[in-house]
């Protein structure tokens, strides 16, 4: 049995409706591994969102709002980026108890440098800086529920390059 | 004992959730996708948390972000709502597994009443009558069941869906002619000539039957609702009790939802839709809805039961015994939409400017829009009910065709125009109109005079 482009459509078409993140599929010997973009991550990816602006991490066009001036009501300074929550969970900033946290203020950070990791029903996902720079401040506590869009910490980007 | 719910959901029924529960002293987290995050629920809520992103594939469809969520924040138990995962068995499991307690029914409940197969014969082991039918492997098979079935019959493909291989026969003679010409199409169309037969019902209304259950086998009625006006499956004004019924027959229907709601051990609040049959005075089970509906107000009213927090109190295991419902007059629902009757339905999402709702003797408006909200594309367009209560069904109209006139709601289009043209519509106030009734209504007013109306409403 063959697979065709389509029948490829239909399966994704299938998880992307199902409330399931990944799929295995054997058929015949033909492996078939397909992930959602949303999916935790392992390899810095932000969950996807299409129609909005995108907060999972920090990204130089997303952090400033259209208003202008960046970081309006923040009080921050135009090279801090903010690096947000991608999902809804517990943050922790070390990979384990009593290890060392990933990152510490004045850290130099490049875009996919692991800054902390998100537990969702057991799942742990990796957060990532996102941008080049030094941490200049951490706003989420260790072991503290972190909602969706939260500010975990700010990133100076003048000192990274 | 509950201390502490998270809302799984949103718009309305969020507030309506969060509402009762701080009646009862009951603590409320609002698990708000980014879109809802200043919505009035998020606001009525004791605290609300941001689960996700305004998709709700990516927010209101996580079972796990819900789950974490309530944990999270110390809830001990999860309402789901209606719509999103309130009849995903799954998620109740998933809660149950992490010690939440899931306000609805059992996943085992969610299985049985979610497969439409299951649940049509679990009304048959309970004795209540489904739609007269079934398949016809032969032309004698075919002859003898049509005999019993009656015309006007509906020839359908084992094998179809969505109206394919499907024949209306309205007497004998055609009847041979179709049976051939139907099994050809199938067998063509989905590789399978297999048909079967169904009495096909003209003039059907929609009838349901509030149940309400402890999980233990114990079952009670609220009364039904008459939901025939409708659109494509989409209900837009519920009443009850259903105009016209006589006492006899609305007993049987109420018996029937009875005994299947028993037959499960049904726990927590459900709904029995029925599809009945005017002309002959017979009703057929249609499915379980096994979560809180959109129109559960009407019955509120009229019964004098709170719905939710009967189903807190069932999902507390503080069981029914408090409840005594009474039947108090008729009730009346508007759903009002953000679309466009005059476009098709289309949708019609943006910033409300004015949302001035009724208020009057006997009026109730469940809402989470006020002067200034967002209606969000991402999610249905519901904006909020109009519910007339009166101590008869002309009161009660004459309440609600006022309540809706002096409704406005600017910004976004509505179909209140809609709603006042169907209140003062002749046919509609005489009460007992069919499924097929809104269809020739919109025919018949055409769209220049309801679009005048539509416009002048906002």
């Amino acid at each position: 049995m063959s697979l065709t482009a389509r029948d490829v459509a239909e399966i994704t078409k299938l998880l992307e409706d199902s409330s399931f993140d990944e799929l295995d599929l054997e058929i015949d010997g033909l492996k078939i591994h397909l992930r959602r973009s949303g999916a935790p991550v392992r390899n810095g990816d932000i969950p996807e969102n299409g129609d909005i602006p995108d907060l999972s991490a920090s990204r130089a066009k997303g952090d400033v709002p259209e208003a202008g001036a960046s970081s309006v009501g923040t009080g921050m300074s135009p090279f801090l980026s903010e690096v947000r929550a991608p999902l809804l969970g517990t943050f922790y900033r070390a990979p384990k108890p009593g290890a060392p946290p990933f990152v510490e203020v004045g850290a130099t950070v490049a875009p996919d440098t692991v800054i902390g990791i998100i537990e969702v029903m057991k799942l742990m996902n990796a957060v990532r800086a996102g941008v080049t720079g030094v941490v200049r401040e951490m706003r989420a506590r260790d072991g503290a529920l972190v909602e969706y869009g939260e500010i975990l910490l700010l990133i100076d980007g003048r000192d990274g390059r | 004992m509950i201390r502490r719910v998270l809302i799984a959901n949103r718009g309305e029924i969020a507030a309506r959730i969060a509402r009762t529960c701080a009646r009862l002293g009951i603590e409320t987290v609002l698990a708000a996708s980014e879109a809802d995050r200043d919505s009035l629920p998020a606001r009525l809520a004791t605290r609300a948390v941001c689960i996700g992103p305004a998709h709700a594939a990516a927010s209101y469809l996580k079972p796990e972000l819900l789950v974490q969520a309530a944990l999270s924040t110390g809830c001990d138990a999860v309402h789901p709502g209606y719509g999103f995962l309130s009849e995903r068995a799954a998620f109740a499991r998933l809660c149950e597994q992490h010690g939440l307690i899931f306000i609805g029914p059992t996943p085992a409940q969610l299985e049985a009443t979610g497969d439409k197969l299951r649940a049509r014969e679990q009304a048959e082991k309970s004795d209540v009558p489904v739609v007269p039918g079934g398949p016809a492997a032969s032309r004698a098979d075919a002859h003898a069941l049509a005999r019993r079935i009656g015309f006007p019959i509906l020839i359908k493909a084992v094998g179809g869906g969505g109206g394919r291989g499907m024949r209306l026969v309205e007497h004998w003679g055609d009847f041979d002619s179709a049976l051939e010409l139907a099994a050809a199409e199938a067998g063509a169309a989905f590789s399978d000539a297999r048909v079967y037969l169904e009495r096909f019902v003209a003039r059907a209304r929609h009838v349901e039957v509030q149940i309400l259950g402890d999980g233990t086998g114990r079952v009670m009625q609220l009364g039904e609702r008459d939901c025939s006006v409708q659109r494509r499956y989409q209900k837009l004004i519920e009443e009850t009790p259903a105009p016209g019924l006589s006492d006899a027959f609305r007993t049987r229907i109420h018996e029937a939802a009875l005994r299947l709601a028993a037959s499960l051990a049904y726990r927590g609040a459900g709904t029995v839709e029925f599809l009945v049959d005017a002309e002959r005075s017979e009703f057929y089970f249609l499915e379980v809805n096994a979560r809180i509906q959109v129109e559960h107000p009407v019955t509120e009213e009229v019964s004098g039961i709170d719905i939710v927090a009967a189903q807190l109190a069932i999902a507390a295991g503080e069981g029914m015994a408090p409840l005594a419902p009474r039947a108090t007059g008729c009730a009346i629902e508007c759903r009002v939409n953000a679309e466009d009757p005059s476009r098709d339905f289309a949708p019609s999402p943006g910033l409300v400017g004015e949302a001035s709702w009724a208020r009057g003797e006997g009026i109730r408006v469940d809402t989470h829009i006020e002067s200034g909200a967002r209606v969000p594309p991402f999610y249905d367009s519901l904006l909020g009910k109009i519910v007339a209560h009166g101590p008869d069904r002309a009161t009660t109209l004459a309440r609600l065709r006022a309540a809706v006139n002096s409704t406005r709601i600017t910004g976004v289009t509505t179909n209140l125009g809609l709603h006042a043209a169907v209140l003062a519509d002749p046919e509609f106030a005489a009460g007992g109109v069919d499924t097929g009734y809104l269809a020739r209504f919109l025919e018949r007013a055409r769209m220049p005079a309801l679009h005048a109306e539509v416009s002048g409403h906002g």
